[in-house]
């Protein structure tokens, strides 16, 4: 016992004198949310959009004015024909082009319903997805307040974004960064510490030493773990202070789910290391072979249920992509652990199997 | 030296699948010798020094190791010896002190005996004023002086050196065998593998390895006789010349 604390301490030793490990461990966490907190967003804001007012009556100018004082849009110019609409997409800055039709407040008062075009440049399908659901947004909030609750005449559109109500990309960028980052630092780490003592020829004398060699990596994993757990905390309080991201459920929850998916990524490094024989081929191995299909099969950039059949049944072997459900649920929708149970059950048995094919695998001997 | 036995083999083998790596080695060391192992690249040696350290496990043959089974008791076996590799292997980016507490530490020498013990070694070594450097810093021929002592630091009764002077100069490879004279004198067993046919002079008895077989095993003095050699180079390459494989 008294030699594995020394063993841990050791650890924590290599990595704070390690700058460069120091920086991956806790830098790119922070770059990450940042960036997809803040660049990588699909929130769009300051969109310009043009307005065709045929009616000029009352209804459509305080509509118009709603759009003006809508942080996603920009109001570019109004326009008069439906030529002039294709002329200024093309110019590719305008992305979407609101159209009244004449007597658009008589019909809306007499006959209790009018008609809105909205005409989207759907080069890119996404921001334009986007920009009619703020443009529908904004007008059915103007129904509402413009016609009173009490009316039933109109035909309401029932779209609402249960969770996201704003449409907000942060709310789905969090939890894909925490299972990105929290995977990929611990698989990294644990497999380029082991290795490097293999490659530096220190494994041999720990295996000489009466020291026991499953210590070692336990001895191994204990550093890493309590720094993830730190990183996690850091990537929380981004999210909560920076992003103005909620935490809607239980947050020792969330902890205890998370510490599951880094003893996962720990097993996962295990095994990296245990099967390769230097620090170039644990790293390449780490992020060349776990970036992409994280990237890909979490489903926080790509939405898994629109993949061919066959990548859906493969995105099943990504710890993440339960980690991803089981995020979400915790910390956006506030669900507890009912919820959650199978998931979690799933990312406990990748982890004991990992854990026992690493452990298997870990040459006690040299020959 | 006394008539004790420190390890002890009987027709030791090691076979990688068609390859016999070691083939039916058999010798004694004496408690408190330095045994030479002497062979070209390829040799056998390190595979026989693995068995013996508990790191590999011999394909037949017997052999006790300070008094303890190489197949049963390699727990045992790891408490009484030091050993050092032929690749340097302390931590870099710890500095000299910690390198020694650590593996004292998990050598589990007391902690109240590390701090007073660690003090005379270095200062022996004269790397006093430099404990709080990185090992990184120190100059090649230090490393290895501090690995040795690191090594012998828990006081085994055995210590294997597998060619522990590689790529030091000749001045920093005397005062090496200075020290390993020196724990010799405390009744530490040393078996070091070595190229250097000078250092083989230094040994008490030597054996010499070729193909996986021991082909000659005495006192320089004896085999210089034997072979009406000079100097051991000569009897190095009079044994060796027939050898099969090549260096690795």
């Amino acid at each position: 016992m008294k030699q594995l604390f020394i063993f841990i301490k050791k650890e924590f030793k290599h990595v704070f004198r390690d700058q460069k490990t120091l920086l991956l461990l806790f830098g790119l966490p922070i770059a990450q949310i940042l960036l997809f907190g803040f660049a990588l967003t699909n929130e769009i804001k300051d969109s310009r959009i043009v307005v065709a007012d045929y009616a000029g009556d009352g209804a459509s100018q305080q509509l118009i004015e709603r759009f003006r004082q809508n942080d996603s849009f920009v109001l570019e110019q109004s326009l008069l024909g439906a030529d002039d609409i294709d002329e200024v997409f093309k110019q590719g800055i305008v992305k979407l082009a609101v159209v009244f039709p004449e007597q658009f407040e008589k019909s809306l008062i007499h006959e209790g319903k009018a008609q809105v075009q909205l005409i989207a440049d759907a080069t890119d399908p996404n921001t334009a997805t986007t920009l009619t659901n703020y443009a529908q947004a904004i007008m059915r909030d103007f129904q509402v307040s413009y016609l009173g609750t009490a009316s039933n005449l109109q035909i309401e559109v029932v779209t609402r974004n249960f969770y996201n109500p704003e449409l907000r990309g942060t709310t789905n960028f969090v939890p894909g960064v925490m299972a990105l980052v929290l995977l990929l630092v611990c698989v990294l780490m644990t497999s380029v510490s082991i290795v490097r003592e293999k490659e530096l020829g220190t494994m041999e004398i720990l295996l000489v030493s009466p020291f026991n060699p499953l210590m070692v990596i336990l001895a191994k994993a204990v550093p890493y773990l309590i720094l993830s757990i730190i990183n996690l905390t850091v990537i929380l309080l981004l999210s909560v202070f920076l992003l103005d991201m909620p935490i809607n459920g239980s947050i020792p929850l969330l902890f205890a789910v998370s510490t599951l998916l880094i003893m996962t990524a720990l097993s996962l490094g295990l095994l990296i290391s245990n099967s390769t024989n230097s620090q170039q081929e644990a790293m390449l191995i780490s992020l060349m072979g776990m970036l992409l299909p994280t990237m890909m099969f979490t489903g926080f950039i790509f939405p898994i249920e629109n993949m061919p059949v066959p990548l859906q049944v493969l995105s099943n072997i990504i710890p993440s992509k339960w980690y991803y459900i089981i995020v979400k649920d915790v910390m956006i929708k506030g669900l507890g652990f009912a919820a959650i149970w199978k998931e979690t059950l799933i990312l406990f048995g990748m982890t004991l199997f990992l854990l026992v094919v690493s452990i298997r695998k870990f040459k006690t001997r040299l020959a | 030296m006394t008539g004790e036995v420190a390890i002890s083999t009987d027709k030791l083998t090691k076979r990688f699948g068609d390859f016999v790596a070691a083939n039916e080695i058999t010798f004694d060391v004496k408690k408190g010798e330095i045994f030479g192992f002497l062979g070209a690249n390829g040799a056998g040696k390190t595979t026989a020094m693995r068995m013996l350290c508990g790191l590999s496990i011999p394909s037949s043959g017997q052999a006790t190791v300070a008094g303890f089974d190489v197949y049963r008791q390699t727990e045992e076996i790891k408490k009484n010896i030091g050993y050092m590799s032929q690749k340097f292997s302390l931590y870099e980016d710890l500095t000299v002190w910690e390198n020694i507490r650590f593996f004292a530490g998990i050598y589990g020498v007391p902690r109240s005996e590390i701090a007073p013990r660690a003090k005379e070694k270095l200062r022996q070594l004269g790397l006093y004023h430099q404990r709080n450097q990185l090992v990184a810093s120190l100059p090649l021929g230090w490393k290895q002086k501090l690995s040795f002592s690191v090594a012998v630091f828990h006081q085994p009764e055995i210590v294997f050196l597998d060619e522990p002077t590689g790529g030091v100069d000749p001045v920093t490879r005397r005062q090496f065998w200075d020290l390993i004279y020196e724990a010799s004198d405390q009744g530490i067993t040393i078996f070091v593998t070595t190229h250097y046919m000078d250092e083989a002079e230094y040994c008490h008895r030597i054996s010499m390895m070729v193909d996986g077989y021991i082909k000659a095993l005495d006192t320089p003095t004896a085999l210089k006789q034997n072979y009406g050699a000079e100097s051991m180079d000569e009897v190095f390459f009079e044994l060796a010349r027939g050898a099969q494989r090549k260096g690795d």
